[in-house]
């Protein structure tokens, strides 16, 4: 768990140009760390290429948090 | 110019798209020459490409099968190493007037000449996202400006094109991807000798260059648009047309 979450972290960080503390499970993505949905998309992407997975359209839709993508990537390996 | 670059030329067997794909190719970069049915000359673009002194790859898909598409993009970045350039050529006509056009004809019209330039956009975005740069240039047609009588289908398309080159530039500007129309004339191809003579008559009276133009006057165009010299350019749609529509 604290893995991938870290894993997650180290790619919000560098994505989005935020500090490392405001990158909590509860941060929402475009609220807290201010991304646009391109950001999303394009994190999302990464995600994909960092885990070796493929995240379904309709699944990435729901993905508003932090929490919600690493929920996601443990639930899927 | 274009060394090192790697580009996908759709419907590159013959015509507007083939002359594309060989001057691209001229500049160094490295082509895929997309087709839908005719292989032997796309196999002919491909020898061309090659005596340049560059890569090009042979490649089938149909440009609205986002299944093919993919395939191909995969492959192509894979081959070349990456993606720079890619050039929405790929069309087809099935005339008809309003009154008379079927419906499979309008379908089939607006399947490869529009959904064809978003599965093609769509799937190569990724990888030019990625590398944080980009050229797509879509080949419209001036009819989608100004309307043609007997093209519903075709002009419905083409202008679609043209808007959905202005959506795209907006949407990946932020990410240094371009995206450009060329809204060609009156050209001697394959595609412009199936009109008739009096529709020929007709046009030529209304260009002011008096003459038809060339597929080589598109790919120049097409060649600045690829290339780092319109790097302030995105979301327009230049005329190639003897000044038809000013």
């Amino acid at each position: 768990m604290a893995d991938v979450f870290d894993r997650v972290k180290a790619i919000i960080v560098d994505r989005l140009d935020v500090e490392e503390e405001k990158v909590t499970l509860e941060a929402s993505f475009k609220e807290d760390l201010e991304a646009d949905s391109l950001d999303v998309v394009e994190l999302v992407m990464e995600l994909e290429d960092e885990f070796d997975m493929e995240i379904a359209d309709e699944d990435a839709e729901n993905i508003n948090t932090v929490g919600d993508a690493v929920n996601y990537i443990n639930g899927k390996q | 110019m274009l060394k090192g670059k790697s580009a996908v030329v759709t419907g590159a067997s013959r015509g507007i798209g083939r002359a594309i794909a060989l001057e691209l190719a001229s500049q160094g970069a490295n082509v895929a020459v997309n087709y839908a049915g005719s292989e032997e000359r796309a196999q002919q673009v491909v020898e061309e490409i090659e005596q340049l002194g560059v890569k090009a790859l042979k490649i089938q898909a149909d440009v609205a099968n986002e299944s093919e598409v993919k395939e191909m993009i995969k492959k192509v970045t894979e081959e070349f190493g990456g993606l720079d350039i890619l050039v929405n050529n790929a069309g087809i006509t099935r005339d008809n007037l309003l009154m008379r056009m079927k419906e499979e004809e309008f379908d089939q019209v607006i399947n490869t000449n529009l959904k064809g330039v978003f599965v093609c956009t769509k799937a190569v975005t990724r990888q030019m996202m990625k590398q944080k740069a980009g050229k797509i240039i879509n080949v419209a047609s001036i009819v989608g400006v100004a309307g043609n009588a007997g093209q519903a289908n075709y002009v419905a398309a083409k202008a679609g094109v043209i808007g959905l080159t202005k959506t795209t530039a907006k949407e990946l500007a932020s990410r240094n991807i371009l995206v450009n129309a060329v809204a060609p004339g009156f050209i001697a191809t394959d595609m412009t000798d199936k009109l008739t003579e009096e529709q020929k008559k007709g046009m030529l009276d209304v260009i002011p260059l008096g003459k038809l133009g060339k597929p080589e006057d598109v790919a120049k165009v097409v060649r600045f648009l690829a290339s780092d010299d319109s790097n302030y350019m995105t979301g327009q749609t230049i005329h190639i047309d003897g000044g038809m529509v000013m």
